[in-house]
């Protein structure tokens, strides 16, 4: 951690980190915002929030062909089936990877990310760089973060807005077959719900 | 840019349960919490938030050169935190650049 936990003195007004307590101060002196609340949220999206809740459904998904079949053709049904609510996934697409087939997702404006799936984006994901590149040149980029496809596979990037979040459905990985719910769950990452990975058995 | 940049996803950060320090400062979770309770009270949208972000990363990278600084994400997050309310009226900018300067010249050690 670069900063010091209550050393705030930069010396440039215009730092983030000073505009930020200046601006907290003030939304809070004003009534905008309250302390507690902003603190309660820090937390959940720190502990509470992460791809887990993805993880499961991906895993269910591996198990149950007819939950499989729902998510593919209607995530948002599903959601709500399930309880899964929160901020950042008001409309879900869950795109199925497939031999010959490879998803990956993006957000090649900002960051926009299905966060009550996934938790918050990882700083790569937000980087110029992975929202510029792997639009251009998905193959390489995914090459350059440990996933090598073979050139006949289709890559699909998907490019997030407003209006849709993705999740992307990765392969189950052979040799799981005995695996239940909770230990699938555990194999499956972050990463491989963005696309940037596949599952491994192990 | 290398892939080295493209792979930066802070792994030296002690991880957390999802794998990942999701804030790599105080500030910033700050930034992200006040920017959430704003919305969750309805002072405005995570969708007018984007668009405002949208706007503050566009503004980054039209810089060239030597005037753009290292990227940033959560600088330009609070760079459109401000321009939201400003342009919401909730917040002064006058206001705001004088608190921001009261906290630079604070005494050293000053906790306020």
């Amino acid at each position: 951690m670069s900063q010091e936990v209550g050393h705030h003195h930069g010396s440039d007004p215009n730092s983030p980190e000073i505009r930020t307590e200046a601006l907290e101060d003030l939304l809070a002196e004003k009534g905008l915002i309250d302390r507690a609340r902003v603190d309660a949220l820090i937390e959940r999206f720190e502990h509470d929030l992460g791809p887990m809740i993805g993880a499961r459904l991906v895993a269910k998904s591996w198990l149950e062909p007819e939950f499989r079949k729902k998510l593919l053709d209607n995530a948002d049904q599903v959601l709500q089936d399930e309880q899964i609510q929160g901020a950042e996934i008001e409309h879900v697409e869950i795109k199925a990877n497939e031999p010959g087939i490879h998803n990956v997702v993006v957000c090649t404006l900002c960051s926009c990310y299905p966060w009550a799936l996934l938790g918050l984006p990882p700083s790569w994901y937000k980087s110029p760089e992975y929202r510029s590149r792997v639009v251009r040149e998905p193959r390489k980029v995914l090459a350059e973060m440990g996933l090598s496809l073979d050139s006949d596979t289709e890559i699909r990037v998907w490019d997030s807005s407003s209006e849709t979040r993705f999740l992307v459905l990765p392969e189950r990985p052979s040799g799981t077959e005995e695996l239940d719910l909770e230990a699938l769950a555990q194999l499956v990452t972050r990463d491989s719900m963005i696309g940037v990975a596949e599952v491994k058995a192990q | 840019m290398t892939g080295v940049e493209v792979l930066d996803n802070s792994e030296a950060a002690p991880p957390r349960d999802n794998g990942e320090l999701v804030f790599e400062a105080p500030w910033q979770s700050r930034a992200f919490g006040v920017a959430a309770d704003l919305v969750d009270s309805g002072s405005f949208s995570w969708n007018d938030f984007r668009q405002q972000l949208i706007e503050a990363i566009q503004a980054w990278e039209a810089l060239e050169g030597a005037d753009q600084p290292p990227w940033d994400y959560y600088t330009c997050w609070v760079a459109a935190l401000e321009q939201l309310l400003f342009s919401k009226v909730l917040l002064d900018p006058t206001e705001l650049d004088l608190r921001s300067s009261e906290y630079v010249e604070r005494p050293h050690g000053h906790d306020h």
